[in-house]
């Protein structure tokens, strides 16, 4: 039975090998092979920098920004829409940045992490997630902040929510309105109280 | 992530021939399914054509006093809406229950339309799967089915729409309007764009290749009181369960539609006489051909009882 195993083992091996060198030789004659990448430029401005990019069309907008311009900031959580850690703000709006093509935004203004404040010119939003200890691990903070920043903006301009009892009336600034616009931004390390708490003290400095 | 060109359409009638012409060519705007799609490789396309640029972001009223969507017209824009807050309500309620913050402000009214299912066994590519791969065989009968269909499903597939706005727009008698390779514009109901699966559950919407959705319109509004609920397995960001919509009017006669329980939007016309009698003579009709699995039948109960609860809120 080992020699049998072995030797249709070798005989599989050798069918690989040649069916590898039958098509590697034609793919790689191909100019127009299907799968190689296609590049296209894409102007962006990101907090408050224009960059001229030439990549894959393939390049994700959080990619883009991560690998391509070296705003690690924004980060790579689900990379499926689903857990809110690469919230950035283009034109703005919080948007997933794992959801779109960094194509799709020529001439966009992005905002990240980076351009809300820096470490001796905090955010408000960003010092009150330090005062309010929004965090513990830290990894979806960027995208927590991002996203509440733009929260804020929403409730402002009277985009109703979930929760908003009457659509008639201006939405309010409440845990409850918070939780729900909050809700596409997860927390495995569960801060959400003393998020909804830096949140809260943000929307009462700015009434 | 499969290799692909991309442009930018010039206009919507250009748009829908380039499509035509080139059989893996995709539409792209809010993009938020189609590329989680992409990065698992369950949509392949060759060629990307991104729609953004066009000039279809506008909400506007029409001559006969109800409203035209353009078909790049954001969920948080639409929801938020002065006219489709005041005379649409149910349409803004089912918008708000879908999805997230961040989500709703890219995706737009015809991607919402078009978005595939979340059925486990379509995004699962190691498994068979009909609407993914025709033929292979539906995983989810006999498999995991407590989200999936009650009602409408077929041998090939007991895949749900996943859509809030699209129940929505379904009580309110939209027409979905495109327009073809040729050129030619069409008004297509929605009660005739989600097609049912049989046994082709690959082809989802009566849209023909290369055909593109320009807008979606609402009749002029039908008064009565609005609501949109939605049971989910968590407060915020889940799917439907189940969901109701429906516009009640004070002498309790009106209209319902469900969602998370078929392949479509699910409304019996037929069945709305019996509203001012209460949910069960509504849901019994409704539901009447019902084929649940074990694991999905508590969503005939749960319907008839978040419809009871929509009536106790409408008529009170």
């Amino acid at each position: 039975m080992k020699i049998e195993f072995e030797i249709s083992r070798r005989g599989l091996l050798t069918a690989s090998a040649a069916t590898v060198a039958a098509t590697a030789a034609p793919l790689n004659a191909e100019p127009q092979d299907a799968d190689a990448p296609v590049l296209a430029k894409v102007s962006l401005k990101v907090n408050g920098k224009d960059h001229d990019l030439e990549l894959d069309t393939r390049t994700t907008l959080l990619d883009a920004l991560r690998e391509h311009l070296r705003l690690t900031g924004t980060k790579k959580g689900c990379d499926h829409g689903q857990c809110g850690a690469c919230t950035v703000i283009v034109d703005g709006r919080r948007i997933n940045a794992c959801l779109t093509l960094a194509v799709m935004h020529e001439g966009a203004k992005v905002t990240t992490i980076e351009g809300l404040g820096t470490p001796r010119d905090l955010h408000p939003m960003q010092a009150a997630f330090v005062k309010h200890d929004g965090y513990q691990c830290g990894y979806c903070t960027p995208g927590q902040i991002c996203s509440a920043v733009a929260v804020l903006d929403e409730i402002k301009a009277g985009v109703p929510s979930h929760v908003t009892a009457d659509l008639g009336a201006r939405p309010e600034v409440s845990p409850a309105e918070l939780r729900e616009r909050m809700s596409g931004n997860i927390c495995r390390c569960g801060a959400y109280s003393n998020i909804v708490d830096a949140i809260t003290e943000v929307a009462g400095s700015r009434a | 992530m499969r290799a692909f060109t991309y442009e930018r359409a010039k206009s919507p009638a250009e748009a829908a021939a380039a499509a035509a012409s080139a059989p893996g060519a995709r539409f792209i705007a809010g993009g938020t399914n189609l590329l989680d799609l992409m990065k698992l490789e369950i949509e392949t396309p060759r060629r990307l054509i991104d729609v953004n640029g066009l000039d279809l972001d506008k909400v506007e009223k029409t001559s006969d006093g109800g409203l035209r969507i353009g078909a790049l017209v954001r969920n948080t824009d639409l929801a938020a809406h002065e006219r489709v807050r005041r005379d649409y309500g149910v349409l803004s309620r089912a918008l708000l229950a879908g999805a997230s913050g961040q989500l709703r402000n890219k995706a737009t009214t015809a991607g919402n339309l078009l978005q595939r299912t979340r059925c486990p066994y379509f995004y699962d590519t190691a498994q068979p799967c009909n609407k993914r791969q025709p033929g292979s065989g539906c995983s989810a009968i006999g498999g995991a089915s407590r989200s999936l269909a009650v009602v409408g499903s077929s041998q090939a597939c007991i895949a749900t729409h996943p859509s809030d706005m699209a129940v929505a727009m379904r009580v309110l008698d939209a027409t979905v309007e495109t327009v073809a390779a040729d050129g030619r514009t069409r008004q297509i109901p929605i009660a005739d764009f989600h097609r049912l699966p049989g046994d082709t559950p690959n082809v989802e919407t009566a849209l023909a290749p290369g055909e593109l959705i320009t807008a979606v319109i609402l009749p002029k509004p039908i008064g009565g009181r609005h609501a949109y609920h939605k049971v989910r397995d968590r407060a915020s960001y889940a799917f439907a369960l189940v969901s109701v919509a429906a516009v009640i009017q004070r002498d309790g006669s009106g209209r319902v539609a469900f969602g998370g329980v078929a392949h479509r939007p699910w409304r019996v016309e037929a069945a709305e006489a019996g509203l001012p009698r209460g949910a069960t003579a509504v849901t019994d009709r409704v539901f009447a051909g019902a084929k649940p699995t074990a694991e999905n039948r508590f969503k005939l109960r749960l319907a008839e009882r978040t419809l009871a609860g929509v009536l106790a809120e409408t008529r009170a």
